[in-house]
């Protein structure tokens, strides 16, 4: 049988209340004590499809900018104008607020930013964006959990393991370390005894079946216990309010004593190739879902939200003039977004290219100028104490001469 | 070869190239499961699905159309009433007090959910009631591989079904270039990957409108349809395909000619000249330029690699024997795509009985399995919920590259945990009275393991006992 119940901690143990300590925890690192009073949470939202970061946040300083963009350019002025961020880059006015965080000090925007890809295949750029490699290919692991995989044993972040959001969980959440899996359930619970019995069976023939479930039944538990067992799905990740909700849920087991620390979202449909929009349309549509995410978390989070830093990042950025068809074909450099009350913010991190055809990649792209890695590899170091050396070698292997991009964190 | 042997190898071909069996297949089949398929295949055999709400893409596209304009006419009609009645209270004095009522519209989403569902209905029917399954597990490898996603919008949610009719199971087992085409110019896909926007920047439309070039579909075509991403093709390629695919469209309520919904070559909106695209040189001579590169395109190396390597992953392993990607990328080449023959040669191949039984049923697979092994009612509702909370929503992938075909995406925490929550559901709703171990017998009884045999024969009850079959490792891998 599978009940390892000797290697319980009773603390934990109570905590989860017994049907939910009775599957998971086999496999999982020994609960040690809690590490000092900081205890920061970190969540990584992937936006699929390549987010157009010409206008999450836009250059209205640069002169080029108006021409290339034309009936979907940004403006200051008039009716939906954008959040002038400082005197050359402004909001989205879907993002009301990221504004207020801004303002606040608790967000970041970097521009021009991408990874080191350079072709422009979603499925390849999205590998290398969340395998941390770099080339696509290489492995079936992600960083953010090579990330935790390297955190000393006693760090209780890595404890609870990262948490994948969805179905499918993200590449980059998936290896060696635990993994727990929610997502809005819709269907009667298969019962305590049949549950035990299924894990039973794996445990005897199928290793990776047993492995997949145990963290599944963990979360739910977890999930029923945080309140959250009558959320019903209302649209997917593509959709503003699936957006939402999938943001509430991750943020109410992050806030639980007992949840993870570290959680990967994936929100999809970015990929506008055709009538993208400006000021309102489908781009706007889908940045007031992201936006929404980030109020979710503050107020799901709670007192936890000021030690949380939450990145948003995409594959690559889009072209910088709109195509054929008013929307934008597959780019190079785009925004990324710090957000959170751990984030020294404020601030439009751009080492800016310029938009003249010559400036341009490729004479078509938004030349990038900061490594997103460096961002992540930023975050990891001052908000979760990972080493430059493990970050270099582990997580982001290959990028010793591309140095963690230090002060981000407040 | 014993009984118990033969046994083995029709479950292991049903599994593996089918949904599984049901109760009395294995003895309906006469002993060799393998051979039906290969007949399958030499009759070209693919179901037709059937059912009252079938369309054609064409005539989906204009019940679309005029269910829009009424629902437009209605919303107009309503307000103006309104406005009426505003007025008028005006009149009487009475504006301030009460505020108008407005009928609402009728929700804009009935007749595309109308024709979807049927669409799905008798499509997921043709699996589950097929005997050995091979055509249809084709026809559903083959839809994702050239995958259209239903979120893009109403047009392409009344033609996902249709378009899968229409330009993926006549070609099952014909050419490969012919379902290429069949696919690149079927106005499901034309809408999904925005080609029927694209205007040359030097046609007539062009020069015209200022409007341009879309390589959306150019893209996906070479990435994801044909070379693969590694296949050999440039940015410039890119462009170069996406402006031989200028001016392929579909028929619009503004056009003059033809009928609203079919596909149509706009000549006003193609880039003229000549283009030269991975190094040939195509002509211009209109719609014949882009059917020449992708008959090219379809017979290149490359694809003959990465159609094989796809095929192999989702039949045999998730990492497949270099050996096997390279003998159907061979027969693929040497039957100039001929799928018929593709489909003989897996079928054929040591690996088709000998490989262990490792891939992981995608959602979608283990619903229809799990409803044909218990007999359950198949409710189309529930088998699109079902499949949407795995992640696997009919028609509706994330992206252009489909579903994902590895262990890696389907055996996630969140995933088992539904996949367990299913069973216990379907094992309640199972008809008859049948004890589970009988039903173990009569599906995977000859590759059953001791262990699962004990755990289904020792349940507390005939549901518990249901879905630790369908639960277990030999149910859920194939």
């Amino acid at each position: 049988m599978l009940l390892c119940e000797d290697r319980i901690h009773p603390s934990r143990r109570a905590a989860l209340g017994s049907a939910g300590a009775l599957f998971a925890w086999s496999f999982m690192p020994k609960f040690a004590h809690a590490a000092g009073g900081r205890d920061p949470r970190f969540v990584t939202i992937i936006l699929r499809g390549a987010l157009d970061g010409l206008s999450a946040v836009a250059p209205v300083g640069d002169p080029d900018y108006g021409a290339l963009r034309d009936t979907i350019a940004l403006s200051l002025s008039g009716e939906r104008s954008a959040f002038a961020l400082d005197g050359f880059f402004a909001l989205h006015p879907a993002m009301p607020n990221f504004a207020r965080l801004y303002k606040a000090g608790q967000a970041i925007v970097v521009h021009a930013a991408a990874t080191g890809y350079r072709e422009r295949s979603h499925f390849d750029g999205q590998d290398v964006l969340e395998s941390g490699q770099p080339r696509p290919g290489l492995t079936q692991s992600g960083w953010l959990n090579r990330a935790l995989a390297a955190l000393p044993p006693g760090e209780r972040i890595a404890h609870r393991g990262a948490l994948g959001v969805g179905p499918i969980a993200p590449l980059v959440a998936r290896g060696s370390a635990p993994v727990m899996g929610w997502s809005p359930q819709a269907l009667p619970r298969a019962d305590d005894d049949l549950a035990m019995r299924v894990m039973d069976l794996y445990a005897q023939k199928d290793q990776a079946l047993a492995r997949a479930l145990a963290k599944g039944m963990e979360t739910d538990k977890l999930a029923t216990a945080s309140g959250m067992g009558g959320m019903k799905p209302r649209g997917g990740p593509a959709d503003p309010e699936g957006m939402k909700l999938i943001a509430a849920g991750a943020a109410k087991l992050m806030a639980a004593e007992a949840g993870p620390r570290v959680a990967a979202l994936a929100f999809e449909g970015w990929d506008t190739h055709a009538n993208e929009g400006g000021a309102t349309g489908q781009l706007a549509n889908r940045l007031g879902g992201l936006d929404s995410a980030f109020a979710e978390f503050e107020r799901d989070l709670g007192p936890a939200w000021k030690d949380t830093i939450i990145a948003v990042v995409t594959e690559f950025g889009r072209t910088a003039r709109i195509n054929g068809t008013t929307g934008t074909d597959h780019g190079t450099g785009t925004v990324a977004f710090l957000v959170g009350g751990a984030v020294k913010g404020g601030r439009v991190i751009a080492d800016w290219p310029g938009l003249r055809q010559q400036q341009l990649l490729d004479g078509r792209d938004l030349k990038p100028t900061t490594d997103v890695r460096a961002v992540l590899k930023g975050v990891m170091m001052e908000h979760l104490g990972l080493s430059a050396a493990t970050l270099a070698e582990r997580v982001f292997p290959a990028t010793a001469d591309l140095p963690p991009l230090r002060g981000l964190v407040a | 070869m014993a009984q118990s042997e033969k046994d083995a190898r029709n479950v292991i071909a049903l599994q593996r190239f089918g949904f599984g069996p049901r109760p009395g297949d294995l003895a309906a089949l006469g002993g060799d499961a393998l051979g039906a398929m290969r007949q399958i295949v030499r009759l070209k055999a693919v179901a037709e699905p059937v059912g009252e709400g079938l369309r054609s893409t064409s005539q989906a596209l204009r019940e679309l159309d005029e269910f829009r304009t009424e629902v437009q006419r209605k919303r107009s009609a309503a307000l103006a009433f309104a406005e009426a009645q505003r007025q008028q209270e005006q009149m009487n004095g009475a504006g301030a007090m009460s505020s108008p009522v407005v009928n609402r519209p009728p929700s804009s989403t009935q007749i595309p959910q109308v024709i979807f569902r049927a669409e799905a209905d008798a499509r997921l029917r043709c699996a589950v009631d097929a005997q050995v399954g091979f055509a249809e597990r084709l026809v559903w490898f083959w839809s994702n591989h050239f995958c259209v996603a239903v979120s893009k919008g109403q047009p392409v949610r009344v033609t996902a079904g249709s378009f899968e009719r229409e330009a993926i199971r006549p070609h099952v087992f014909g050419k490969f270039a012919d379902m290429l085409l069949a696919v690149e110019k079927h106005p499901a896909m034309l809408i999904y990957l925005d080609n029927r926007q694209s205007i040359g920047p030097n046609s007539r439309a062009g020069a015209r409108r200022g409007r341009g070039l879309n390589e959306n579909l150019a893209r996906e075509i070479m990435e994801l349809h044909t070379l693969g991403v590694g296949g050999g093709y440039s940015q410039t390629d890119v462009t170069t395909l996406a402006k031989i695919l200028t001016g392929w469209t579909v028929i619009n309520a503004y056009d003059e000619d033809g009928e609203l919904g079919d596909f149509r070559f706009n000549p006003n909106r193609h880039e003229p000249g000549d283009q030269t695209l991975l190094g040939t040189r195509y002509k211009a001579e209109g719609v014949k330029q882009g059917e020449k590169a992708l008959a090219d395109i379809a017979r290149h190396p490359a694809t003959a690699r990465f159609i094989a390597r796809k095929l192999a992953r989702h039949f045999i392993a998730d990492d497949p024997p270099a050996m096997l990607v390279e003998r159907l990328a061979r027969v693929f080449q040497d039957s100039d795509g001929d799928l018929a023959v593709v489909s003989l040669a897996l079928l054929d191949s040591p690996e088709a009985i000998e490989a262990p039984l490792v891939k992981l049923r995608s959602p979608q697979e283990f619903v229809i399995a799990a409803l044909r092994a218990t007999g359950s009612r198949f409710d189309v509702n529930q088998a699109l919920r079902i499949s949407q909370l795995m992640g696997e929503s009919l028609w509706n992938p994330s992206g252009p590259n489909g579903f994902a075909d590895t262990e890696a995406e389907w055996a996630t925490p969140d995933g088992m945990k539904v996949r367990l929550d299913f069973a216990a559901t379907i094992a309640r709703q199972a008809p008859g009275s049948a004890n589970p171990s009988d039903i173990l017998d009569a599906t995977i009884g000859p590759i059953a393991s001791a262990e699962t045999r004990r755990s289904v024969a020792r349940a507390e009850s005939r549901a518990q006992g249901l879905a630790l079959l369908l639960m277990s490792p030999e149910f859920q891998r194939r």
